[in-house]
């Protein structure tokens, strides 16, 4: 009679935790998509950034154009002359999927438009992410682990500053299809069945279509298994969790355009190859293993090792020397730079000139896993306890994205996930172990005061007591036989059972005396309990004001705070508008590749170059443009058929990341390309200045006539707020450009190339005016700078 | 050539009135005001109309050459007699006179009592015309100022004979140039031509002002307005506009630092902000583009209505374009109102919220609850209706939409006209939708339940799970 109550009561509080951790998830993807609402709710609900900006148009054109327009889809509006095969060159997972769910919503007559859809994609993925992390931990290290650890990733500001509404970019999805397919290979592993296996190449397969950064997953892998061969762990189930994956993995990933052959003829793919051939090799052994008897094994083993190293040998041999042929040993510029961090500022400046390229600082650390970086090697202490194949692939997942972070901030990303199961099972066992001897110590205290109660009471308090471990334990192997966990293994055979656990329940005392040493006093764990929750608070303190002050600002829109209210900066888009309305269609504007995509996308015009940077001469002829002396420059946009040149400038009110500032990219894109630009020319000790100091190349290239033209008259002296000094050359006049539109704060300058000139005057006159532009500015002006 | 042509065409007219009944009114005195503050010129004339004829008159005739005419916004009439307004009409129906050479258009008015012979009687008559402002240049540079030239005919055109007549023109500022006539008096920007005496119908003689405007010529080359109506008590209005300046154009470009050093000076014809008035109690009010918010706006709202204040993007220069749309939300109840036999008016005022606008070209959808039937639209002036279905927030029969289109819209639209949309609901479709959403959400449990019961493997997974634990 007592079992059955006690059973029922089992399966209720089973149900019922079953509900309640259903109900947390639920509230971890509110707060996953909601922290994620701050920039539109202190903003608007705008696309963010650049690269989004060219997302949202290729989703603007699938939604309007169909799937098979966009696989087709040629784009003439950028890299003018030569254009952009989009369908073949973009990573489709974000866009079909937000193209999908605008479909989705569209045939059921939601009125969203595309633009809602896709500010809104980042935060539902977040929430996605965070359930997924759930089943990632809960396979690792159960299900209170995976919770907490989908809690602490619903909020890490890592991955919030890739995923706030509006930042509609690939990792947006791919951080969700990372972790889903590291989930489903855990999944496989620790199941061995085919059917998450195959569920996991389809995952890898989107995780493919999202982001260029699926090389992790499939070196991760590889690497993963070849550590469980190493160690000895082969079994079935490791090897039914591979080799589909890299089967239909492989071919999957080539179906996707951008990756196409890829996936088998570079070196970032090399690796699981390798493994795969391991993998058999090593299950022909256990095989033979199993059908051989020891001494004969032994013969065979050395045997095969002696041919088959020799073998080894001409086949590495082989491919060493196929990769050594091509120009970057078969490695693509960027995944280089991961190996070797120095890379990529050593010859790819356009790989270096981009932010989210470098590698970190210790703040930026501490600004996006905040106290996970603590938690994280509690984490592995627990992983280790006991070491399981789940729990070493997480392991391996930290270790190697630690790595990757330190090479790129971008990456970052990728390394918060892992932060987050680590911290989230480092929490998870504190808490069990702190509750676990809090409880003992309190049923302890109850039995002393009761000592004359009924028995019944001390087996109810101890089975209350003792449930929720079970949940937080049930993988945890080290742990002794409790009367829980008695209760648990016995459960199918209750009634032979039933003398020992209420032999267990009828002196709990003694039963918990052997297992003393595990518990530590009650006033610490009170303490520590404490700490963490504190611990825990000061982490989501830091989330919300992450996600509210540093991650949320749009970049296209600014805002600063005055002593008379809040001030808008909208110059960006007051730009773009005027070139969407103001401007004839088919008119070319050359910027930096910074613009492009922003150009294309608001004012939907023809751009040079944009973010895509494929061509790097385009953009050096770009970069030598703008480096250039006004005439040489004019000749080089002329011929490029562009008549609208955008600068932007920070000068006026302080803008940091203006052109001029990029100025060095331009010069050393440029001048890697033509040899005639000398980044020694533009440089005064050293440095880019644009002061008095300032040398007269500098002075007289475009980007700089550009940016500084009339600027002298706002103030009288030309005090440019962001190089905080006096601009060197302060009148001078166009004589190839005029300015047609600069916006409120001169964020945006937008110039026109002036028409050819009629052959009137001499020739003397008009080498002079042309090549020396110092020497044709204004009679009237003073001369003040030196070389004069 | 066409300077000869009005007058061949007036013999030619007097010729063929004179036969008519026309000729026995005779005007005593017209006095005609041209305001020309705005690039909306209006015109205001008093006319005092004698019966010198037998018979009394019930049909009185303003004719106005083509040039006009085409971009005629509207136009009112106003019938006095002894000083007190009797009636008013807003005259639509055009006819052309029977002569193929002319070159005008004549509308009819009908008098509200016959006009004994005799007797006098006062007709004012108010019209308002667009796009007969020229610029002159037709490009300026951003220092200067735009000059706009207006033509009109000095004398009074009317198919009657008239007695005395004046013509004022009411100006914003200086004066370039004007035409010279011995009657003329020139006084501040009041500019007076007469009065002339004794002139035959038809009678013509060009008047040409050049005169320094710098008010804003904003034209909404595309206006598209989208009333939507929901029986839960709401209703949502977006307006998407398109708007052009079109003033004279600007050379050179565009200088900021001109701009802001001596706004006064530089880019007088610009102009950076519009203002909208919206109805009483509107909430909710948005003003956005294709990229996004607009941020600079005022909204200022008091029970007389709601102001909006939009700065637009950029300061607009002559030639310039720029497109953004507004939305707002409007209680129902101000607007729908049941009539007899069931049926819901909606009362929709015409026109434009933005202030001193030139619509060319203005759609209104007005959407339908789900369910509305017999539909009907009452308005006092000719637009081109048509109906179509619109499918939003999980409609599934779709919203009828009324579509109601009409060229050159000007604020005197909103000011005086109406348009009744006369339908029936049912207020029951109104819990439609929430049925249709218990529904799918029962359904979608309904399939949860079953899927947990139902057993689709193809294996006995019970056995096998028993031998997996066996082996264990």
């Amino acid at each position: 009679m007592a079992t059955s109550k006690v059973e029922g009561s089992s399966s209720l509080r089973h149900a019922f935790g079953g509900v309640l951790s259903v109900f947390i998830l639920l509230l971890i993807g509110v707060v996953a998509f909601s922290i994620r609402l701050f920039s539109v709710i202190k903003y608007e609900s705008v696309i963010h950034e650049f690269d989004p900006y060219f997302n949202y148009r290729v989703t603007q054109f699938l939604s309007k154009n169909g799937i098979y327009d966009f696989w087709n889809w040629f784009d003439d509006r950028t890299w003018y002359p030569l254009g952009r095969v989009i369908g073949g060159t973009v990573y489709p997972g974000l866009t079909l999927t937000a193209g999908t769910m605008w479909k989705l919503a569209n045939s059921l007559n939601i009125p969203l438009s595309v633009e809602t859809v896709c500010v809104f994609t980042a935060p539902i993925f977040s929430a996605f992410a965070a359930w997924a992390t759930y089943l990632l931990t809960k396979e690792v290290k159960g299900t209170g682990a995976g919770i907490t650890a989908a809690a602490i990733l619903a909020m890490v500001p890592s991955y919030i500053s890739r995923s706030v509404a509006g930042s509609y970019d690939n990792e947006a999805v791919a951080i969700f299809a990372l972790i889903f397919t590291f989930y489903l290979y855990i999944k496989t592993l620790n199941t061995g069945s085919l059917f998450y296996a195959t569920l996991n190449s389809l995952a890898y397969f989107y995780m493919v279509c999202s982001w260029g950064g699926y090389t992790f997953i499939i070196n991760l892998i590889p690497m993963h298994v070849l550590l469980c061969i190493v160690t000895g762990r082969y079994s079935s189930r490791l090897y039914i969790a591979y080799a589909p994956l890299v089967v239909l993995g492989t071919l999957l990933a080539a179906l996707v355009p951008v990756v196409g052959f890829n996936a088998v003829m570079t070196s970032e793919h090399f690796g699981s190859f390798l493994v795969f051939i391991i993998i058999h090799v090593v299950a022909l052994v256990y095989y033979i293993k199993g059908i051989l008897t020891p001494r004969l094994f032994k013969v065979a083993t050395t045997l095969v090792l002696t041919v088959g190293i020799a073998v080894c040998a001409v086949v590495v041999a082989i491919l060493v020397a196929l990769v050594a042929s091509s120009p970057t040993k078969g490695w693509s510029g960027r995944s280089l730079s991961l190996l070797d961090p120095t890379y990529a500022s050593k010859y790819i400046p356009i790989i270096a000139s981009v932010s989210e390229h470098q590698p970190p600082t210790w703040p930026s650390y501490f600004m996006d896993i905040n106290v996970l970086a603590f938690l994280v090697p509690a984490g592995i202490v627990a992983c280790f306890l006991p070491l399981s194949d789940a729990s070493s692939f997480a392991v391996l997942y930290l270790v190697t994205s630690v790595y990757f972070s330190g090479v790129m901030v971008r990456l970052m990303l990728v390394l918060a996930p892992a932060a987050c199961i680590m911290s989230g099972i480092a929490l998870s066992e504190a808490f069990g172990v702190l509750t676990r001897s809090m409880k003992f110590h309190i049923t302890k205290y109850f039995e002393c005061s009761h000592t004359e109660a009924p028995a019944k009471l001390g087996e109810s308090t101890s089975t209350e007591s003792s449930a929720p471990l079970e949940n937080m334990t049930k993988s945890d192997t080290t742990e002794k036989p409790e009367v829980a966990r008695k209760e648990k293994v016995a459960r199918r055979k209750q009634k032979k059972e039933k003398e020992l656990t209420e032999n267990a329940h009828v002196k709990p005392v003694s039963a918990k005396k052997e297992k003393r040493p595990l518990v530590l006093p009650l006033e610490a764990s009170i303490v520590s309990v404490f700490l963490l929750i504190v611990l825990g608070g000061l982490y989501v303190l830091h989330c919300v004001w992450a996600a509210a002050e540093a991650y949320s600002a749009p970049s296209i829109v600014l805002t600063s705070h005055s002593h008379d209210g809040l001030h808008v900066f909208d110059d960006f888009r007051e730009a773009y508008a005027w070139l969407r309305h103001n401007t004839e269609v088919d008119d070319k504007v050359a910027s930096w590749w910074d613009y492009g995509y922003q150009t294309t996308a608001m004012a939907n015009r023809t751009v040079i170059v944009d973010n895509n940077t494929w061509n790097n001469t385009h953009i050096a002829t770009v970069g030598t443009a703008m480096s250039s002396p006004e005439k040489a420059a004019w000749e080089i946009f002329n011929s490029l058929d562009v008549k609208y040149v955008l600068v932007v400038f920070g000068g006026l009110v302080g803008y940091p990341s203006d052109d001029i500032n990029k100025f060095l990219w331009m010069v050393r894109i440029g001048g890697g390309v033509f040899p005639h630009i000398k980044e020694a020319d533009y440089l005064k000790d050293g440095q880019y200045r644009v002061d008095a100091q300032a040398t007269h190349t500098m002075l007289n290239c475009l980007m700089y006539k550009l940016s500084y033209y009339r600027f002298v008259e706002t103030d009288g002296k030309g005090f440019d707020r962001v190089r905080r000094y006096e601009i060197g050359k302060k009148h001078f006049k166009l004589t190839h450009f005029e300015e047609v539109f600069t916006t409120h704060h001169w964020m945006v300058r937008i110039y026109k190339l002036k028409p050819q000139k009629n052959r009137i005057r001499g020739k003397s006159r008009k080498s002079k005016l042309g090549s020396k532009s110092t020497s044709s500015k204004s009679g009237g002006m003073t001369h003040k700078n030196p070389w004069n | 050539m066409e300077c000869r042509l009005p007058f061949s065409l007036v013999v030619f007219c007097l010729v063929i009135l004179s036969s008519t009944v026309r000729s026995e009114l005779v005007i005593s005195s017209v006095e005609k005001f041209v305001d020309l503050h705005s690039h909306i010129v209006r015109v205001v004339s008093f006319l005092k109309v004698e019966n010198q004829g037998p018979y009394d008159v019930s049909e009185f005739v303003l004719a106005f050459p083509d040039a006009q005419a085409k971009n005629l916004a509207t136009m009112l009439v106003i019938y006095l007699e002894e000083g007190k307004i009797i009636y008013s009409e807003f005259p639509t129906s055009s006819t052309k006179p029977k002569s193929k050479q002319s070159n005008m258009t004549f509308y009819p008015v009908t008098l509200p009592k016959k006009l004994e012979k005799g007797k006098t009687a006062g007709l004012d008559v108010y019209v308002v015309l667009t796009n007969l402002l020229k610029p002159l240049p037709k490009e300026i540079t951003q220092a200067e100022s735009q000059l706009l030239v207006y033509t009109d005919n000095i004398y009074y055109t009317s198919p009657y004979h008239i007695r005395n007549q004046s013509i004022v023109f009411r100006l914003p500022g200086r004066i370039e140039s004007y035409s010279e006539y011995s009657e003329m008096r020139l006084v501040e920007s009041e500019l007076r031509y007469g009065p002339f005496e004794e002139q035959p119908p038809f009678s013509y003689s060009p008047v040409v002002v050049h005169f320094e405007n710098n008010n804003s010529f904003a034209v909404a080359s595309n206006f598209v307005q989208e009333i939507e109506i929901s029986h839960w008590g709401n209703v949502q209005v977006t307006e998407q506009y398109t708007i052009i300046h079109g003033g004279a154009h600007l050379k050179n470009g565009f200088s900021r630092i001109d701009y802001q050093a001596n706004p006064s000076m530089s880019g007088a014809s610009s102009f950076r902000t519009l203002v909208a008035r919206l109805p009483p109690m509107s909430h909710s009010v948005y003003y956005r583009d294709e990229i996004g918010n607009i941020s600079t706006s005022h909204l200022r709202g008091d029970s007389q209505g709601t102001q909006l204040e939009m700065e637009l993007r950029f300061p607009m220069f002559g030639g310039w374009k720029i497109s953004f749309s507004i939305g707002y939300s409007l209680p129902l109840h101000d607007f729908l109102f049941e009539s007899d036999a069931g049926n819901n008016v909606l009362n929709i005022t015409f026109g434009s919220s933005i202030e001193e606008i030139v619509v060319e070209n203005q759609i209104v959808r007005v959407v339908l609850p789900q369910g509305s039937k017999d539909i009907s639209v009452k308005s006092r002036f000719p637009t081109k209706k048509s109906q179509e279905l619109k499918y939003s927030h999980l409609d599934i029969v779709g919203r009828p939409v009324v579509v109601l289109e009409k060229d050159n819209v000007v604020p005197e639209h909103k000011r005086y006209f109406q348009v009744y949309i006369y339908y029936k609901f049912n207020n029951i479709f109104l819990l439609g939708k929430a049925m249709m959403l218990i529904l799918g959400i029962f359904l979608l449990f309904l399939m949860c339940i079953l899927y947990m019961h139902a057993d689709l493997a193809l294996s006995k997974t019970s056995s096998w799970e028993e031998e997996t634990e066996g082996r264990k």
